[in-house]
């Protein structure tokens, strides 16, 4: 059991190597299935462990803990473990590639280095999540961005070079900054003049100077940001999605961009909750700012995938604004908005890689009136979209209001009022939602090449289905969710509070 | 104590056959599934006959006041410590006595609705959204916290859109829908701020915490004063704002005629008995907060109230589409509910108001589901909306006649009938607090009774028109609901409200002032007689006003062009200056930035390459240079 987050990394690489053994077709998809069926399964079987081991009483920090010296002269270490936190987390990315490989049944181009990319990429994600030193984290988060690019330019569409480059080099340049501000952890990591360290949990014991963290925060935050579409650094993701296959457009969107959000909190705030605390007004007001900017940016789009990236964009803004208000209800909300985010969006662009693969279109206005002729689909991008803007019963309602409630709770009056324009989001949202699902779905059929499209197909069926049933159970049973990441979530924000008396 | 645990199944059941319906409908049993889910309805409907029973008659009183019951309660989602959404049953005297309008009407509904939707593609659609509309509508009246009732808020929003948009092939009702949706979704928004200002100054979202007259909530006073109202007073408005988007009141009202673009059995259900009430009992459960804490906003209810009854009645009197006349005049009728809670006090012979306000919400779920079944049928028969093609149908639709009939003459409050009596305590209540208000709704008592007989003349008597086939008489499964709700609407009257229903929970004596009565009935009889005399045979007194007043009926007609200012907000402010700007920006400056850094980057790479040509000469060249201005540099530093 104790090696159990390591299975995490070790099953990925082991179906990858399976996958370049095999010629046919057929077998690459049906071991790529079952790789990350068994990885889900191994999810299930985490949360389950997990959740056991906290009911018997085990209050430690991370649990799972492996740590093995890797690269003695920096003091580098592989080391892993989980929280309630990063074990929700892993239960999205598990879930959201499971869909994903289903959602790419139909990969007829380079199919073998297709999965292989695909899965090398869940690789770092998987890495990113369970590694508790700064120095692997960070590893594994470049090893993910980089078959992105090969993913996009290879197997994408449109403008795919530009996009793949444009999103590339955006990514790396936040890198660049992260890479900057991690060492700067790293070389406060020890005031007092012992061993320097990357691991997390011993950084968090100590206090980093301030005028370090003034320097390193924006630059670790900003790093992160820019995956998590900070505006004005958020561009990359309508062209990057526009033109990335649907399977990436799920992981990258539903996955890679919550790396942005689980970095910022895990290690910008975290660590330096007294920069960020000082420096919290310029980035809600960022944060803020995507969120409006990002809903109202929706409205006018034509192409599906730029909605939805627009609508990305906006609901990844409020991650990271609920992760700046910094008290225990509003990050909660944000750790829960970005698991809902993740399956709604990868449900949005599974569906909308569905309706491409039929009618080789994504601008609104070719298409009309599908609800007659695909029914199944139709109905799932409904449900999409209710989840979307926020309908009780589905996760982005449980999100939304948990960030909304806790934002409202802090004591100054600016955050409060800024929250009230965060709100206000919840309408634009509902005016591009139904204004695309009354365009594409309702009415007349108005093409007389989609009469006769055929409904979803079975692989489809299991791909949307399981994104459902997820966004289905946090919003109609949050309560468990909620407390597991609330329980972990209790020590950081009292960590956070201790070094920052309000 | 009697355990009232049970009560849960009534909201659970709808939902499992929602979800059976609507997961197994369309496949097994699309014939059966009305039937199916009439049998659930029918269910709860007795489970809420018997609650109610149970409730008013052998509970125990304290102090002579119905108790609010938790009857069940868990926590659902947990905030903060204090700050926690539960799912549970509240039972007190409204959210029993709307178990009752709701359970009822939806059953009635329900049948009816099986023979006006037989036959019709997605059936059981149909009865699938009837049952998550019924969970809703049942959650939201059982709520126990402010929270819950939001959360099912949104779903009756969500029915409700559901409903109108039903034939999604429609234009109109796919624009209907979103109309719908997005013009409550707005004004959900201020309930969402105002839940927010709320439960951040008292720390609670629990009702009986927040409604209890000595609880801290109350007393605690408003909070500080932001532009010379207190933070309460705020909250109190905000919260207002949802009802008055879901309730249809001026200025959010636009959706609620658009609306009749659903099937007719749901604006019978949703559109004028239970969901447009919810603003009504939304201000009823947040009552004593209302009322002792937040006076303002209270004052801001009864005038929005006011003026929504009268500017619905006078858009009435124009309208032609029979539906949208009965949504006018909903409107109107949830805007003397609105008045009556505006111009209560709390507790005793004081909280006068707020029974009369229950009280016609009561009565008024019965008559005007009526009148909206009865346009069903009627529409049924004749196939078109509009009362200018119809005329001289009593001798086709002997049952639908007499039941219009009632509900027409009930509405106008015409004794011993249900209206006359709640009409006759919200114009008495509202004489006592103020009289400019009375004077306004006693205009609008004359308005309704007209507005409404020129809608029964036109229709049954008028002139004779030649049908296409003959129009024939509905179906008993149409006909039995109308004659079980004309019975409602003849007795519902007589239930003692001053006993059952009243702002503290205790009875009062109310008796009928014949100083109010007697003009009031007066002024309704003098609007029917108008209407008599302009619309039982054709003639040219209707057309010849039109044209005198011609600019004012222009303006009634046309909703005082209401729609026009929204189309104008929406199309030209939102889309066209904000939205498309925005996404120019994003497009034009943001990424232009940043593809000019790329390009920035790339220029200046090109530009120095030149140095790295890989000619050693050049480099020698270079390297000689460089090292001889070195050498220089020293030299001359050395000196």
């Amino acid at each position: 059991m104790d090696n159990i987050l390591t299975l995490f990394v070790v099953i990925p690489v082991l179906t990858i190597t399976g996958i370049l053994f095999l010629k046919d077709t057929r077998q690459v998809r049906l071991v790529a299935a079952f790789g990350m069926g068994l990885q889900l399964i191994l999810a299930a079987v985490l949360v389950f462990l997990y959740l056991t081991a906290r009911h018997s009483g085990n209050t430690a920090e991370m649990l799972f803990v492996k740590d093995v010296l890797w690269f003695k002269s920096l003091n580098i270490h592989y080391a892993v473990g989980v929280d309630g936190i990063s074990v929700a987390m892993i239960g999205l990315t598990s879930i959201v590639v499971f869909a994903g490989i289903f959602a790419s049944w139909e990969v007829e181009f380079l199919t073998k280095e297709f999965f292989v990319s695909l899965i090398l990429l869940a690789t770092g994600v998987f890495g990113f999540f369970i590694s508790i030193d700064l120095f692997t984290m960070f590893l594994f988060y470049e090893l993910a961005v980089i078959p992105m690019y090969l993913l996009i330019g290879i197997w994408g569409t449109g403008p795919k070079e530009y996009s793949a480059m444009k999103l590339t080099l955006m990514l790396m340049g936040g890198s660049a900054l992260l890479l900057v501000g991690l060492l700067g952890i790293y070389f406060n990591s020890s005031p007092t003049g012992g061993q320097l360290t990357f691991n997390i949990l011993e950084i968090s014991k100590v206090t980093i100077p301030m005028s370090a963290q003034r320097l390193f925060f924006p630059l670790t935050f900003v790093g992160f940001g820019v995956l998590g579409a900070l505006f004005p650094f958020h561009t990359w993701s309508p062209d990057g999605h526009a033109s990335a296959p649907t399977a990436v457009s799920m992981l990258h969107a539903g996955v890679l961009m919550k790396l942005g959000g689980y970095g910022a909190f895990r290690v910008a705030i975290f660590l330096m909750p007294g920069a960020a605390h000082e420096l919290s007004w310029i980035f809600i007001i960022l944060t803020s700012i995507s969120v409006v900017y990002g809903a109202f940016g929706a409205i006018a789009q034509k192409d599906l995938k730029y909605i939805n990236a627009y609508s990305s964009v906006s609901h990844c803004g409020l991650v990271l604004f609920a992760v700046l208000m910094m008290n225990q209800t509003a990050m909660n909300g944000a750790i829960i908005q970005m698991i809902s985010h993740g399956l709604m969006t990868a449900l949005f662009f599974a569906l909308i890689g569905m309706l491409y693969g039929r009618t080789h279109t994504r601008m609104i206005y070719e298409m009309g009136g599908l609800m007659k002729v695909i029914p199944f689909l139709s109905v799932c991008y409904v449900i999409a979209g209710l989840a979307s803007l926020g309908l009780p019963g589905l996760s982005g309602f449980v999100a939304e209001m948990t960030i909304f409630v806790g934002a409202f709770q802090h004591h100054e009056v600016f955050y409060r009022v800024v929250t009230i324009l965060a709100v206000s989001s919840i309408v634009i949202t509902a005016v591009y939602i139904l204004r695309v699902v009354a365009i594409l779905l309702l009415g007349p059929t108005t093409n007389e090449h989609h009469e006769h499209l055929t409904d979803a197909k079975w692989f489809e069926k299991i791909s949307v289905v399981t994104l459902i049933g997820a966004v289905a159970a946090i919003g109609l049973a949050p309560f468990w969710l909620s407390t597991m990441i609330g329980t972990s979530l209790h020590p950081i924000v009292d960590k956070i509070i201790a070094l920052n008396p309000f | 104590m009697i355990n009232f645990s049970y009560t849960i199944w009534i909201p659970l059941l709808p939902l499992l056959m929602f979800l059976f319906l609507g997961l197994a409908g369309h496949k097994y049993f699309p014939k059966l599934s009305g039937i199916i889910g009439t049998c659930g309805l029918a269910i709860i409907t007795i489970l809420s006959y018997i609650t109610a029973y149970k409730y008013f008659f052998t509970s125990e009183k304290i102090d002579g006041a119905f108790q609010k019951l938790t009857a069940f309660n868990m926590v659902w989602l947990q905030f903060t410590d204090k700050l926690h959404i539960d799912m549970g049953v509240l039972l007190d005297p409204i959210s029993v006595m709307m178990l009752v309008v709701i359970t009822t009407v939806s059953l009635m509904v329900h049948i009816y609705s099986l023979g006006y939707m037989k036959g019709e593609k997605g059936f059981e659609r149909f009865f699938a959204f009837l049952s998550l509309f019924s969970f809703s509508m049942l959650g939201l009246v059982l709520a126990t916290n402010i929270f819950q009732m939001y959360i099912f808020w949104e779903l009756v929003g969500v029915s409700s859109f559901l409903l109108i948009g039903f034939y999604y092939q429609k234009p109109s009702a796919v624009r209907a829908s979103k109309k719908a949706f997005i013009v409550t979704r707005f004004a959900d928004l201020g309930f969402l701020i105002g839940i927010l200002i709320l439960s951040f100054n008292t720390k609670t979202f629990d009702f009986i915490t927040l409604t209890n007259p000595t609880g801290t909530a109350i007393t605690q006073g408003g909070g500080a004063a932001f532009l010379g109202l207190s933070i309460m007073t705020w909250s109190m408005i905000f919260v207002f704002m949802g009802g008055v988007g879901k309730s249809a009141m001026f200025p959010f009202h636009i959706w609620l005629p658009d609306a009749m673009e659903g099937p007719t059995p749901v604006s019978a259900l949703i559109h004028a008995a239970t969901m447009v009430v919810a603003g009504v009992y939304l201000v009823a459960r947040m009552f004593p907060i209302y009322s002792i804490a937040a006076p303002v906003a209270l004052e801001v209810v009864a005038y929005v109230g006011a003026f929504s009854s009268l500017f619905a009645a006078v858009i009435a009197c124009t309208q032609t589409d029979i539906k949208r006349v009965l949504a006018y005049s909903t409107m109107s009728q949830i805007g003397y509910m609105m008045l009556a809670l505006g111009v209560s006090g709390y507790g005793g012979h004081e909280g006068l108001g707020y029974m009369a306000s229950m009280f016609h919400l009561f009565t008024h779920a019965m008559f005007k589901a009526l009148l909206f079944l009865g346009a069903g049928a009627i529409i049924h028969a004749v196939h078109t909306n509009h009362m200018t093609e119809m005329g001289g149908l009593r001798k086709y639709l002997p049952i639908t006649h007499m039941t219009f009939l009632i509900a027409c003459l009930t509405i106008a409050g015409i004794p011993p009938l249900s209206g006359f009596f709640s009409k006759d305590e919200i114009l008495a209540a509202a004489f006592e607090h103020n009289k400019i208000l009375f004077a306004v709704e006693y205009a609008v008592a004359g308005l309704t009774a007209f507005y409404m007989f020129r809608l029964y003349f036109s229709i049954f008597w008028g002139k004779e028109t030649q049908y296409h086939h003959t129009p024939h008489e509905a179906p008993y499964t149409m006909t039995i609901p109308l004659m079980i709700l004309a019975f409602g609407a003849i007795v519902a009257g007589f239930i003692p409200f001053n006993k059952l229903v009243t702002s503290d929970g205790k009875a009062f004596e109310s008796e009928i002032e014949l100083m109010i009565a007697i003009p009031s009935v007066l002024i309704g009889l003098l609007g029917i007689g108008i209407a008599y005399i302009m619309y039982k045979k054709e003639n040219a007194i209707p057309d010849k006003l039109a044209t005198t007043f011609k600019y004012s009926y222009k303006w009634a007609y046309n909703k005082f062009y209401m729609d026009e200012v929204y189309l104008f907000v929406t199309k030209k402010i939102i889309f066209r200056y904000i939205s498309d700007p925005v996404a120019w920006f994003d497009r034009h400056v943001v990424d232009a930035t940043m593809n000019g850094i790329a390009t920035v980057t790339q220029t200046v790479s090109f530009r120095i390459r030149g140095l790295q040509s890989g000619q050693l000469q050049k480099y020698a060249f270079v390297f000689v240079t460089g090292a001889i201005m070195l050498a220089v540099l020293l030299v001359y530093l050395w000196k």
